[in-house]
């Protein structure tokens, strides 16, 4: 699904990243460790494509397909899906707007005409159910004054919507209470699909009881340094993160 | 592509005015220049009474006293008044019954507006008075308001038929020289529309109206009355779009509303005249005065989108003069490149328990200045007024400006009166966190001032309020290159 190549990238003339070699097959769910600043949310932002991140050695690609070319929406065409850590408000744009001008948008770009109004109503009702949101949620306006917990079920929310290839969750459980933890685990699982991939970017092991990952990798310092499965998390929140730094 | 804020402002400069064309019909035209002869000339061209002509007179005469007002936030230079016209009419001279008879340049001129009037005339019950450089060239539907009692026509055609409404009523809320470009377009009116609604009348549709400025050189002086009577109700729909053209052309308008007891007056306006190119050359200067009374808990509704003009000077405002009357104000003013935007509204309050909202989204891109300027003046006697001012600006790069100069006066201890302001700007991150769900920067930007302008575009009828939002998306999309 995606292969990440000895990719190196910057943000404002500072290395971030240095040499990170990853690859993900679907159905595979991986998870990303690490201290902070260990490059984890640069890795999703160059994934994405943000801007400001320049890439200046290695490749990324989705099903094979070079993303050096494409621009962040291009990318969310293909089908590369980011959960934010912080996601934006935008005033005056309801939760369902949102979701129906990305859908709509998304089609265009593939030459499809606009989702029927029917077809969609009955989609958002269905996702959001999955995810218990109140339908009350989807006429407020996109993140504006919504809690913690609003703005990350939300997140996953417009991921059952998108129905992506592959989905980054970058700190998906950063300001959740335990129930809106479960909930939103609850959520990702029942996405889950052999034809889907995730990555789970996160500090704690918490989120990972839930979301129960394939693979576990710990960057550090722009690097991964050790990969293994979900006892590795385990041991990370054992240990902490001092023994990787002696490791890397 | 990869998007960047840069990228983002060249995008918004290169947006030019969709409606830029030029339609050739055949018109009448006055010389250049201004005096009491030519005031006459347009007083007898129109076979007015006497009354109308000496009222003219008095108007000129006030306003060859006055100063060009520059208070406002804006910079031009100011128009040479002796280098205009005032007067342009497209030389057929009978009224138009049907569409057959209209000059089929202007009807093309309509379709390429995307207001064709068969279209108009199929939609949900919108009468269209069409006024094309300063005289009424079509009027539909009367027939239907004039089972009801209303009257809707030209106001040339009210002083002919309805003089004693006119004269009762004309400059009774704007006098004559309340202020520079009031009294010149009192002096040289060419042309306008004329509304009464009678007592308990609900008007069955909207009344819309669509002004054109097409004739190069020459100034266009609207004249707008709206009479409602006791317990009356009427929405009023002012739309404009005008040809592109190299030279200034000024535009002076008044429009009086005046609501009798218990009477509502919704009045909304679509602007999009051609704002210059985007090197600030050329566009129109739109001078506007607009006032409407409130009496006895009588309601007046300005709505406006601004998104064209080179120079905004426009304040709708409410005269709250019965007890228990509301005033409200709505606008979403969009200035690009180098437009420059002075606009707001007064609310005054003469009565008791009167009540106003104030609403002004301000969006200002290019290298545009954007300012509401406001006053909320609360008299002695009125007890209990009410107002809410919110002011909110939305700025796109780091080059334009926008300017919030609210005025208020209380007068009265027991008056409760609310202001908010925000300003904010169209971040990267919110680009991204679109671009990030398939959405372009484009259609994000979109997304983002209609979101920002929602509050306002929710108090337009349905189909203005599309209008006015790919309006909105006209005037600041651009090729993404």
């Amino acid at each position: 699904m995606l292969t990440i190549e000895n990719l190196h990238a910057q943000v404002e003339g500072k290395q971030i990243l240095n040499g990170i070699d990853l690859d993900v097959k679907a159905g595979e769910v991986h998870a990303i460790m690490g201290p902070n600043g260990s490059g984890k949310s640069t890795l999703s932002s160059v994934i994405a494509g943000h801007i400001d991140y320049k890439v200046n050695q290695g490749a990324m690609l989705l099903e094979g397909e070079d993303l050096a070319d494409l621009s962040p929406e291009e990318r969310a065409h293909q089908g590369i899906f980011l959960s934010f850590q912080y996601p934006v408000e935008i005033p005056g744009v309801s939760v369902t707007n949102f979701i129906k001008t990305a859908i709509n948008e998304t089609r265009k770009a593939k030459g499809l005409e606009d989702m029927p109004a029917n077809a969609m109503l009955k989609k958002i009702r269905e996702k959001s159910a999955l995810l218990e949101i109140d339908s009350r949620f989807l006429s407020r306006s996109l993140n504006e004054g919504f809690s913690g917990g609003e703005k990350k079920r939300n997140e996953i929310f417009q991921m059952a919507m998108m129905e992506p290839k592959l989905s980054i969750l970058d700190e998906t459980d950063s300001g959740l209470d335990i129930d809106a933890l479960k909930i939103v685990a609850n959520g990702v699982n029942k996405l889950r699909s052999k034809n889907n991939a995730i990555i789970v970017i996160t500090h704690y092991q918490r989120l990972l009881e839930y979301i129960v990952p394939d693979f576990v990798h710990v960057l550090f310092d722009g690097k991964i340094v050790k990969s293994g499965t979900k006892d590795l998390a385990l041991e990370l929140e054992e240990k902490g993160y001092d023994w990787i730094k002696e490791i890397a | 592509m990869a998007y960047t804020e840069e990228e983002l402002k060249k995008e918004l400069e290169t947006k030019e005015y969709e409606y830029g064309f030029y339609t050739d019909i055949d018109s009448e035209t006055f010389p250049v220049g201004l005096n009491e002869e030519v005031v006459r000339r347009i007083s007898q061209k129109k076979q007015e009474p006497e009354w109308m002509t000496d009222w003219r007179l008095k108007a000129y005469a006030a306003w060859k006293d006055m100063k060009e007002p520059d208070w406002a936030n804006v910079q031009y230079k100011k128009p040479d008044y002796q280098a205009i016209s005032y007067y342009s009419a497209p030389k057929k001279k009978d009224q138009y019954k049907s569409l057959d008879e209209v000059d089929p340049e202007l009807l093309k001129t309509f379709e390429k507006l995307g207001i064709s009037i068969d279209e108009q005339k199929k939609l949900a019950g919108v009468a269209v008075d069409i006024v094309m450089d300063s005289v009424s060239v079509a009027t539909t539907f009367k027939e239907t308001l004039a089972e009801k009692g209303i009257i809707f026509c030209s106001i040339s055609e009210a002083i002919q038929e309805y003089p004693e409404l006119v004269q009762k009523y004309i400059g009774s809320v704007i006098p004559i020289q309340d202020n520079y470009f009031a009294a010149l377009n009192s002096a040289v009116f060419s042309d306008g529309s004329f509304c009464y609604i009678p007592k308990g009348v609900r008007c069955p549709m909207e009344l819309s109206t669509y002004f054109r400025i097409n004739q190069a050189g020459t100034g266009q002086f609207e004249r707008t009355l709206v009479i409602a009577d006791e317990s009356s109700y009427v929405s009023y729909l002012e739309g404009c779009t005008a040809p592109s053209r190299d030279e200034n052309q000024l535009h002076a308008a008044v429009v009086e509303l005046i609501a009798l007891d218990h009477a509502e007056i919704k009045y909304s306006t679509v602007q999009n005249w051609f704002p210059g190119d985007k090197n600030g050359k050329g566009g129109v200067f739109n001078f506007v005065t607009k006032r409407g009374i409130c009496h006895k808990s009588a309601k007046i509704s300005w709505t406006q989108v601004e998104t064209g003009s080179a120079i905004t000077w426009k304040y709708p405002s409410c005269i709250l003069k019965g007890d228990d009357s509301i005033g409200e104000f709505y606008s979403i003013a969009l200035t690009n490149n180098f437009q420059q935007a002075d606009t707001g509204t007064k609310m005054v309050h003469l009565g008791k328990n009167t009540k106003s909202t104030i609403i002004s989204k301000g969006i200002s891109a290019g290298k545009s200045q954007n300012s509401y300027r406001g006053l909320v003046q609360v008299h002695p006697r009125a007890t209990h007024a009410r107002n809410f001012s919110q002011c909110d600006s939305l700025l796109m790069g780091n080059q334009c400006g926008a300017h919030t100069f609210p005025y208020i006066e209380a007068r009265n201890k027991t008056a409760q009166i609310e202001h908010e302001a925000t300003t904010s700007k169209i971040g990267e991150d919110q680009i991204f966190y679109c671009n990030q769900r398939g959405i372009d920067p484009e259609k994000a930007i979109a997304l983002v001032v209609n979101g920002f302008s929602k509050e306002v575009l929710s108090k337009l009828p349905m189909e203005f309020a599309v209008e006015a939002q790919k309006l909105l998306e006209i005037s600041l999309e651009g090729s993404v290159g």
